[in-house]
């Protein structure tokens, strides 16, 4: 699988939406058909362009969700305040027309050609789409590559891709953390991501583990500097920023 | 507003360079810091694309895009080498 | 040629009773986006002053209680960014440029607004005087909040909103025009939004 990312000119082509899927109340996946994709990365984003009947155009960076080798997908978060995303995730749908062009990107990627490394994965909200094209795409290869996710949500309702992390097989350990409400009888991590909870849930420093953090700006910056403190060599630590509250 | 990094500039980037440019190693003209670009700071929400330093705020790289033609500065670039490498 | 995207039609939400109040190719967003080139400057109040300048030397500048003892004025402006969102009937509390200019002597005919964090912008003097440009540090009601400016930014609502520059701490006056930030990189010198003058040449 490795080297399928093809690179050079990047231009716009149109895909077709196939399928609209509800992730959680403000967040979908938008699977295209892409007759002229070249194929993609684990981790890799695309470019989406909106364009108005009277020519005005409004362009977005997105994760791509799915895995080298599947459809493109994207999983769209809707901001209140948006312009792009309650248009992704309101008006689209199945049939309509997508501008896009990609893949974007070959900083925070994971390609699965090293089979031993340790992968930390750690998001922040919608910051768990590109892990999770990280995660299939290490199934699809049948990697035994070890794998701990952290993944920060405001409550379970707001997990993204909840049955398919649930069903994850041997290898892959899913550690949720609730920042805003837990459900009764919850036993799981409470509260935000922070330096006490790495240590206990991110694998230790001489496992040499490469870890991937995405998530919103400030999000990323704490996990980040956690992880420099408890030893991670920050060449080791991948990070992709998505901004504050309401980017687009 | 939360600053973007460089990943967020990759597409604007491959636009202007022809080539992925997220993985490329930039050195600051002002503190000398070299950092990874998809490691610098971006801001993307004003009148045109900024890109600063890490470590020292510093401008890198100002990119403005009028119709199909760019304009982009890249004084507070002391050198950017595209053989970055990926994970 | 790009396909049009069924159902897309921006932000816009312009009632027919307010078009005549806005620009061409602007549309009407009822929030308050926040743009920036840069990390927000956080100032103290006790470490913060307004300066003028003139070749290089301040003129006259005021603490930012001395600022405050300034008369002061209630202004309603409707404001246009050249990212294409105008709002109307923004309220601000502000002290006049003229207030602060006829402090000083100067025959100046330009200037250059100087920030924190390093921003500038230029506007003609006959820009910023007779009851057109303020030094705002209220919004709504509510001191002005770091992200949209705060303490104070200049405001200059007949011109695109980059020439009322955030975190504003002084204006360097000039006999001759300079490109602020924004304006060496291509944006019009003056920036009229009824004219489109986005871009140089426009």
């Amino acid at each position: 699988m490795a080297g399928t990312a093809v690179r050079g000119r990047l231009t716009w082509q149109v895909s077709a939406v196939t399928a609209l899927i509800d992730e959680t109340a403000s967040v979908k996946t938008i699977e295209l058909q892409a007759p002229d994709w070249a194929g993609h990365l684990a981790g890799q984003h695309l470019d989406v362009r909106l364009t108005a009947e009277d020519g005005y155009r409004a362009e977005r960076s997105y994760s791509i969700a799915s895995a080298p080798g599947e459809p493109v997908a994207l999983t769209v978060e809707r901001l209140e305040d948006g312009e792009v995303s309650p248009y992704l995730t309101e008006e689209l749908r199945p049939g309509d027309d997508l501008e896009i062009r990609g893949p974007v990107g070959g900083y925070f990627v994971w390609d699965g050609d090293d089979s031993v490394t340790p992968l930390m994965l750690i998001a922040g909200g919608s910051g768990v789409v590109p892990l999770r094209s990280i995660l299939r795409h290490r199934s699809n290869l049948r990697s035994t590559v070890p794998v701990r996710l952290l993944y920060s949500a405001r409550s379970l309702a707001d997990v993204i891709y909840r049955d398919e992390l649930d069903q994850e097989g041997a290898g892959v350990e899913v550690i949720y953390t609730l920042t805003r409400q837990q459900p009764q009888g919850w036993t799981g991590h409470r509260g935000r991501v922070d330096k006490s909870m790495l240590s206990e849930v991110a694998w230790p420093p001489d496992q040499q583990a490469i870890a991937y953090v995405c998530g919103p700006t400030p999000f990323v910056e704490t996990v980040a500097s956690s992880l420099v403190g408890l030893g991670y060599p920050a060449q080791r630590v991948k990070t992709e920023r998505f901004g504050g509250i309401g980017g687009s | 507003m939360d600053d973007l990094d460089g990943n967020a500039m990759g597409g604007l980037m491959q636009e202007i360079f022809g080539v992925e440019m997220t993985t490329a190693i930039e050195t600051c003209a002002h503190c000398g810091n070299a950092a990874v670009v998809a490691e610098t700071a971006v801001y993307l929400r004003g009148p045109g694309a900024v890109m600063r330093c890490p470590t020292c705020t510093n401008i890198l790289m100002v990119v403005v895009r009028r119709q199909d033609m760019h304009c982009v500065d890249m004084q507070g670039i002391a050198s950017l080498s595209p053989a970055g490498q990926t994970a | 040629m790009s396909p049009i995207s069924r159902g897309f039609h921006g932000r816009r939400r312009e009632p027919a009773e307010q078009s005549s109040r806005v620009p061409p190719g602007q549309y009407v967003t009822q929030d308050f986006p926040v743009l920036s080139a840069g990390p927000t400057p956080r100032t103290a109040l006790d470490n913060w002053s307004f300066s003028i300048r003139q070749s290089g030397n301040t003129s006259k500048s005021w603490t930012w209680s001395e600022l405050q003892d300034l008369p002061v004025e209630d202004v309603t402006a409707d404001i246009h960014c050249v990212t294409r969102w105008s709002k109307l009937d923004t309220r601000w509390r502000a002290v006049s440029v003229d207030t602060l200019l006829a402090q000083v002597e100067h025959n100046a005919r330009y200037v250059l607004a100087f920030c924190d964090g390093g921003y500038t912008t230029n506007l003609p003097l006959a820009d910023v005087t007779a009851g057109q440009a303020w030094v705002a540090f209220d919004y709504d009601g509510e001191p002005l909040a770091p992200e949209h400016g705060g303490p104070a930014r200049l405001l200059v609502p007949h011109l695109y909103f980059w020439k009322s520059a955030k975190w504003v701490r002084g204006l360097e006056l000039l006999d001759k025009d300079e490109p602020g930030f924004w304006e060496t990189y291509g944006y019009n010198m003056y920036g009229d939004p009824w004219r489109e003058q986005r871009y140089a040449g426009d």
